[in-house]
């Protein structure tokens, strides 16, 4: 009745087989849905960092650079803008990693229907992932935008504060997927935001050095990676590279996007597997 | 049988069933040439047993059904060939293979209807299809033929390109039946494809399910109902709790298990009068091998229904119902278990 599929094989391009990897079917599922509703989602997940890039870069900033400036000297605003670029993809990342997730798992079900295929959970993992990332990477090149129109930019190396933003996204990401494969409920997602996303945005560094904190929450900063995501994206917008430093940033990023990676594995599988 | 709509009908049993169930299965039976082998196949959650040491094998091309009331164990079962849900214990191969090795390679040959619709709500009914074929790997070209064949065969057509949700159930059966044959598998699992169809949507189900298996397409089901077991059906097991309590085609079934014939009798119940079975039985007696006491009527069987029907008026029995029609496999069941097949 229908000519038999070719083989996978047949069809590798020059990705050599990366492109008919398995996980990068999740990747289309999740493009297909977003064909629908795009506009709402960029709209949503874009106004609110603006408006903190306005009142706080612009507002705040006529206060702050009154009284002698952002540390440095640098002007408020390209001081707090790309702390803002990485915060805003952390944001967004963690609410599409607990909520959606949580469907997927529970309401939806949109897993179950996926796992009778050739698919396995570590599909369904790592291609939500790369789907998260990849809105990130679309949210954060807006964001940018906006910011090189408001001359925010102190160097050329701001543009890279853009994959800097997309690894933090995914150093929360990750490790949330990792959770709410072990969740039954939404009810833990409040108080995971209530009480650890929101005060990271607001005490990592983005609108004001750690080192004004409290001493005994300063090392607790130092341990999250938004922490490194900030300084990593602001040395970088500024100009000042800081090659150990940003290393270490880089290293810490990484690490938490592994270690949940590799928690989601297990959690992902357990999950599925009844 | 009544419709699935029926309230519970709580069994006065009468007679023991003594049936003994022998595994029907063929002695020399591999696991090579079946498509599915299972030799003590087992699933536990925690220390509930849902399928406890079943045998079973099922041949290519053939169409095998699993019948049982509630909770007997058949979806746990078909997750288990499904390769999504681990075995505890015991054998399970399906093409040969290991779930637990090769779960990939078995899928990817495999269609799967799961008891409960797993649409996307969030797709339309075309993109349900397409999104399914990338998961098998297929280009978008090959899904979008393919989508568009199997849309005529479940004749949906028409409805290609509405959302999901407003379709209704049936027409939702219908579609995760040709998401299931998105990848043209050799092997298809229904878990209850007709539960909670009205007959026309059933038999249309059916329909699509026989040709299917005039092509060749190996069939293996679950369904709480008789009609359904013996229209589709080539053999069958009985699950009750968790173990499988016999084997055979539906014909065979009803041979071993049933006479040919069941006289069915009611009984006007006089007001006041709280339970007469057992002096009902006393006036049966002798007439029939067994009967079984259900609240609104007793089954009588014997071979011959009408002659047991007149040898019951001669005793002065006076029924206010008599209906003689032929053995099923809801009398099997009742014979093994005790229980109706629908609770
Ligand atoms: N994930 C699970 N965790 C714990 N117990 C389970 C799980 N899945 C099934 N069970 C139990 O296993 C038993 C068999 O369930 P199963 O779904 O296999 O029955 P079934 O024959 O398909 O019933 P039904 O006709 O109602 O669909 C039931 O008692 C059920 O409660
Ligand atoms: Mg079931």
């Amino acid at each position: 009745m229908v000519a038999p599929a070719s083989p996978p094989a047949a069809r590798r391009g020059p990705l050599g087989g990366l492109a008919s990897h398995p996980s990068l079917r999740v990747l289309e599922h999740d493009l297909l849905v977003f064909r629908r509703g795009w506009h709402s989602y960029m709209l949503s997940g874009l106004s609110q960092p603006f408006l903190y890039l306005i009142s706080m870069g612009i507002g705040l900033g006529l206060y702050v650079n009154r009284n002698g400036g952002a540390p440095d000297g640098v002007p408020y605003l390209n001081y707090v803008a790309p702390a803002l670029l990485v915060t805003q993809a952390m944001m967004a990342a963690s609410f599409e990693s607990a909520w959606p997730i949580m469907s997927k798992f529970v309401w939806e079900k949109t897993y179950l229907a996926a796992l009778n295929t050739p698919l396995g959970a570590t599909n369904l993992l790592v291609g939500d992932l790369m789907w998260i990332s990849f809105r990130a990477v679309l949210l954060s090149v807006l964001f940018f935008a906006a910011i090189l129109a408001l001359g925010a930019v102190s160097s050329p190396l701001a543009v890279l504060s853009i994959p800097v933003a997309v690894l933090t996204a995914m150093a929360f990401a990750a490790p949330i997927m990792a959770f709410t494969a072990t969740q039954k409920t939404d009810q833990p997602f409040n108080v995971l935001f209530r009480f650890g996303i929101t005060p990271l945005f607001l005490f990592s560094g983005t609108f004001f050095p750690i080192d004004r904190l409290p001493l005994f929450l300063q090392p607790l900063a130092w341990a999250t990676p938004l922490y490194h995501g900030v300084s990593l994206a602001r040395g970088l917008s500024l100009g000042r590279v800081e090659p150990l430093a940003d290393l270490v940033h880089l290293a810490v990023l990484g690490a938490f996007a592994a270690t949940g990676l590799v928690a989601g594995r297990i959690t992902f599988r357990r999950r599925l597997a009844l | 049988m009544g419709p699935p709509s029926e309230p519970p009908a709580a069994l006065v049993r009468c007679t023991r069933a003594h049936g003994q169930y022998h595994p029907g299965v063929p002695a020399n039976a591999t696991p090579l040439d079946s498509l599915i082998y299972a030799r003590g196949l087992t699933k536990r959650f925690g220390s509930f047993t849902a399928v406890d040491g079943v045998d079973f094998d099922v041949a290519p091309g053939e169409a095998f059904g699993f019948l049982g009331p509630n909770g007997a164990g058949k979806t746990s079962t078909m997750r288990m060939i499904g390769t999504v849900s681990p075995v505890s214990a015991g054998t399970l191969t399906v093409f040969g293979l290991e779930p637990a090795h090769d779960g990939a390679r078995i899928r990817s040959r495999l269609g799967v209807v799961p008891q409960a619709d797993t649409l996307d709500r969030d797709l339309s009914v075309l993109e349900n299809l397409l999104i399914y074929g990338r998961y098998f790997d297929l280009s978008w070209g090959e899904a979008r033929r393919r989508a568009v064949e199997l849309l005529e065969f479940v004749q949906l057509t028409e409805r290609s390109n509405d959302q999901v949700e407003p379709l209704s159930g049936g027409m939702k059966r219908r579609l995760v039946i040709a998401r299931a044959l998105i990848n043209e598998p050799s092997l298809l699992l229904l878990d209850e494809p007709t539960t909670g169809l009205d007959p026309q949507a059933r038999h249309l189900v059916w329909d699509r399910l026989y040709r299917l298996k005039q092509r060749g397409v190996t069939l293996c089901l679950t369904t709480h109902y008789m009609d359904e077991a013996e229209q589709l059906c080539d053999r069958l097991v009985v699950m009750d709790k968790a173990r499988i309590v016999a084997e055979g085609s539906p014909r065979q079934l009803i041979e071993r298990y049933v006479t040919r014939e069941v006289l069915e009798l009611r009984f006007r119940r006089d007001e006041g009068e709280t339970d007469d079975s057992a002096h009902l039985v006393g006036q049966l007696e002798g007439l029939a091998e067994r009967f079984e006491q259900l609240p609104d009527r007793t089954l009588v069987y014997t071979s011959d229904g009408e002659a047991t029907a007149a040898a019951a008026f001669e005793r002065g029995l006076r029924p206010t119902g008599v209906l003689v029609r032929r053995g099923s496999l809801e009398d099997v069941f009742l014979r093994l278990t005790g229980r109706s097949l629908v609770e």
